[in-house]
């Protein structure tokens, strides 16, 4: 049994809000002992992401949860739902270098390079719900 | 929430920038700079990001854009203090920031630049 906690949530409307995704981020992350590395790794995927939802998705939601399993292990998930358009082709989606709004494309594929889990859920017209987890190295304590 | 000042050091535009950038800041920062770099005349740009503990894509695309421009008006950019684990991240988000000058220190980075000043 994996036990999960969604420790904060946050709304993403306004191009701020992605700065708010990103210091919530960080914060759950130093407090279960991410090292300076994978912090940065989890809030500039998290920083892509939102920016994703705000972009691509018109506006939705962030949430961080914490998940403990059986044997100690602690994942820190970010699961980013928006109610949006929807991707129609996932695999050019996450394809390095394409981008439909004129940027880098490399928030979806970039963030799953920087996840040890990725999951992607999305059909046209029903929205885009992107799940990526950081498994802590270490047991967490508390 | 973020801080960023530009000093003009004889001809170089030294730029830091720190805090929490929003994608509008970053913006901001490229028109500011490249208007900044014409009316001055500026030959070097100095970006010092080691008060920066993040930089995702879109940062990272303006800095590049910012080199880009600049290099249309005659100045060389050079990135200095990069933190580690940015370095480590950007990696492995895909961005290796070719053609992008950098430098470990504002003094490394100066060096740099007025090297490249004399050889013109």
């Amino acid at each position: 049994m994996t036990s999960v906690l969604t420790v904060q949530e946050v709304r993403i409307n306004e191009e701020i809000d992605i700065v708010h995704v990103r210091q919530a981020v960080r914060e759950v992350a130093v407090s279960i002992g991410f090292s300076l590395v994978e912090q940065t790794k989890l809030v500039t995927a998290a920083s892509e992401l939102a920016r994703n939802t705000r972009v691509h998705g018109h506006g939705g939601e962030a949430k961080i949860d914490l998940e403990k399993a059986d044997d100690g292990t602690t994942t820190l998930r970010l699961v980013f739902t928006d109610n949006g358009p929807g991707i129609a082709d996932v695999e050019l989606a996450l394809t390095d270098g394409y981008s439909s709004a004129g940027g880098l494309g490399l928030g979806l594929s970039g963030a799953r390079r920087l996840a040890d889990e990725f999951d992607l859920r999305t059909a046209p017209g029903e929205g885009t719900t992107v799940s990526v987890g950081f498994r802590a190295r270490k047991p967490a304590r508390g | 929430m973020s801080a960023t000042s530009v000093v003009e050091l004889q001809d170089v535009l030294l730029v830091t920038i720190q805090g929490e950038l929003t994608d509008e800041d970053a913006m901001a920062l490229q028109e500011e700079l490249t208007t900044n770099v014409a009316r001055s005349s500026a030959r070097g740009v100095l970006i010092d990001v080691s008060g920066l503990d993040l930089v995702d894509s879109f940062l990272a695309r303006t800095l590049h854009d910012i080199a880009g421009a600049s290099a249309l008006l005659a100045a060389e950019t050079v990135v200095v203090g990069m933190r580690p684990e940015v370095a480590i991240t950007l990696v492995e988000l895909g961005l290796t920031l070719p053609g992008l000058g950098t430098a470990l220190t504002v003094a490394d980075g100066l060096d740099r630049l007025n090297g490249s000043a004399r050889r013109r």
